[in-house]
């Protein structure tokens, strides 16, 4: 019989109650708050999906990602495509494609077509990319700054990809105006509210999931790995699989993420997963709390509120906030505000 | 004793030069070891003590020679099949992992199928407990269990080291200056804990401290500059005029 006290034990410094406490406002959210506001909530929380994974690989696994955008961007477009093309009377392709000067759909848009296989394909394709792409790096033993800076050209290539490629991808300004998704009207009765209460389940399921794998031996490796990757090289581990799981889950819940805001948002665009909303993305975390998993939900959740009642009235104010609270956060809360939870800034 | 000398050779390290561009850490270096044997090897800093472990454990690779354990050449094997033929090692500075705790941190050293696809588990199995509780009670460490290893004092953790390294349950156990920083008293306890090891282990010491090295009562092998210098027993050694100019200007 395994010893489960762990699950409630010290790895997570918030004290349990928190996590109850987000969830009993999640819950009572869609009967508290309007249309409106409770669509702006269920953003903030697929964004909160994708902050999850960042505790996994930069908290637990000290592995610094500047790129979640792009993985959150290759959910979000697939899931923006199969809804263009749902939209789509027979034999018409979209209109963005027609004013470049197309003809015709381009090949590798036409599977997503297919409802299985766009929910097929936001799962797999960011999860896919992530191991590939780290395995490549993390097996030449590359980390630290220099992989940060990788993740970042990888964000901007992708970005820039995506803008060059107008025709296709519909360019700088992204992909918008839905009307359905898998046979649901997106302005119809209960569609809003039905997406909120997905958006919260699968927090839910990554939340609880996250929390058995940094309380198994896998977390106990990967947080080995990020102290003392010799250490654990020579007492026969391989730390790179495990480096290697944790991005590739990461970027899974990034994609899961960027599939559910498209959703909500009703739009996807380079603006969204380029470098500087990447950057972003680690903010949200660094200022809930790397380490913990409730606090980087409460991170996305504030910085997210914040920059919406900031950028709304002061839009050129908000990138030099959102800097001044990350020099803040980092020098002065290195665990954020679970730090101050715990009760302990160090 | 000659006749069973050749099935009880578990190491030879033959002709191993390891290079710096261009500095020779190690420079055509050769010794043995028997299965069961305790050895220490002695030099002066720089000599390439702790190069001779990196060459063995396969941190470094040798530009000329070859390692054989067990009559196999291991020199361009990866770390971890290393470590999973039988040989373990504790580095210089004490290389324990400092956010877990005690007790898992001897959890992870002990625990034998170490595929990630295992790893999903929560707890300890009931066999590694044991192996662990063992662990802990040999090193004198139960009553720190719960803590996490980068609280204990330097000799606690280098107390741990050894325990992680001898719960892998590896045959060849590198300790590369297990005493540093450890009062007499400490010193001599963890002597007494490589004598208990016994006939089963085959512990290759390297240490500067000489009543520590007496304790052990091991045959010793003395390198310089990379090279092999002398090998005897302490008392040969401490005699040798060449062992003492080499040492002239270092610790005695
Ligand atoms: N990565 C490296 N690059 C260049 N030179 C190195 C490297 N590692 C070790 N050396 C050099 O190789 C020589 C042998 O080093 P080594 O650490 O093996 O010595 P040692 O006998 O263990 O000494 P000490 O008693 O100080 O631990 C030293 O002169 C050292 O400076
Ligand atoms: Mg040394």
């Amino acid at each position: 019989m395994p010893d489960l006290s762990v699950l409630t034990a010290r790895f997570d410094p918030l004290k349990p109650f928190l996590p109850w406490l987000l969830l009993a406002l999640g819950l009572a959210a869609p009967f508290a708050l309007s249309a409106y506001d409770l669509n702006l909530l269920a953003r903030f929380m697929a964004m909160g999906i994708l902050a999850l994974g960042l505790v996994l690989i930069w908290g637990h696994g000290g592995i610094l990602s500047l790129g979640q955008g792009v993985f959150f961007g290759l959910g979000g477009y697939a899931i923006a495509i199969h809804m263009k093309l749902a939209d789509l009377p027979q034999g018409e392709i979209p209109d963005f494609m027609v004013w470049s000067g197309r003809t015709s759909l381009p090949l590798w848009w036409q599977p997503f077509a297919s409802p299985v296989f766009t929910l097929a394909a936001i799962l797999i394709i960011p999860t896919l990319v992530g191991a590939l792409f780290s395995g490549a790096v993390f097996h030449r033993r590359v980390g630290g700054t220099y992989f940060a800076l990788i993740t970042q050209a990888l964000a901007l290539a992708f970005s820039t990809l995506i803008i060059s490629r107008q025709d296709v991808t519909g360019g700088f300004n992204g992909l918008t105006d839905f009307y359905s998704v898998f046979g649901f009207g997106l302005a119809g009765p209960g569609t809003g509210s039905g997406l909120y209460w997905l958006t919260l389940a699968v927090l839910c399921v990554a939340f609880i999931g996250l929390r058995w794998l940094l309380a198994s031996r896998f977390g106990m490796l990967l947080r080995a790995s990020r102290d003392g990757e010799n250490r654990v090289r020579f007492l026969g581990y391989s730390p790179t699989p495990f480096k290697v799981v944790a991005f590739a889950i990461a970027a899974m819940l990034a994609g899961i993420g960027g599939a559910l805001f498209t959703l909500h948002a009703g739009v996807v665009s380079p603006a969204l997963i380029g470098v500087v909303p990447s950057i972003e993305m680690v903010v949200w975390v660094a200022i809930g709390g790397r380490y913990s998993l409730a606090g980087a939900i409460v991170g996305a959740l504030l910085v997210n509120l914040a920059r919406d009642a900031v950028s709304s009235a002061f839009p050129e104010l908000w990138l030099y906030l959102m800097g001044a609270l990350f020099i803040f956060v980092v020098t002065l809360l290195p665990r954020g505000l679970a730090g101050l939870a715990k009760g302990k800034a160090a | 004793m000659s006749g069973s000398a050749v099935s009880d050779l578990l190491l030879s390290v033959d002709g191993v030069t390891i290079d710096y561009s261009g500095f020779k850490a190690l420079d055509n270096f050769s010794m043995t070891l028997n299965r069961g044997e305790t050895r220490v090897v002695i030099g002066p800093n720089g000599a390439g003590k702790s190069t001779l472990c990196d060459t063995i454990i396969g941190r470094v690779r040798p530009s000329a020679g070859r390692v054989l354990f067990k009559g196999e050449e291991i020199q361009r094997l990866a770390e971890q099949k290393i470590v999973a033929r039988g040989i373990c090692r504790k580095f210089q500075a004490p290389g324990v992992l400092p956010t877990l705790s005690v007790r898992d941190n001897l959890a992870l050293a002990a625990r034998r199928d170490r595929r990630w696809w295992k790893s999903f588990g929560i707890g300890i199995p009931a066999d590694e407990r044991l192996a662990v509780e063992e662990a802990l009670d040999t090193v004198g460490l139960a009553h720190r269990a719960q803590v996490e290893a980068g609280t204990l004092a330097h000799g606690e953790k280098q107390w741990l080291e050894i325990a992680m390294v001898m719960a892998t349950g590896a045959e060849l156990l590198l300790l590369d200056e297990p005493t540093a920083g450890m009062g007499p008293a400490e010193t001599s306890r963890t002597a007494e804990l490589i004598l208990g090891l016994g006939d089963s282990r085959t512990v290759l010491v390297i240490d500067h401290d000489m009543s520590f090295v007496e304790q052990l009562a091991a045959p010793v092998t003395v390198m310089h500059q990379g090279k092999f210098l002398k090998q005897g027993s302490i008392a040969d050694v401490r005699a040798d005029p060449e062992v003492a100019a080499v040492y002239l200007g270092h610790a005695k």
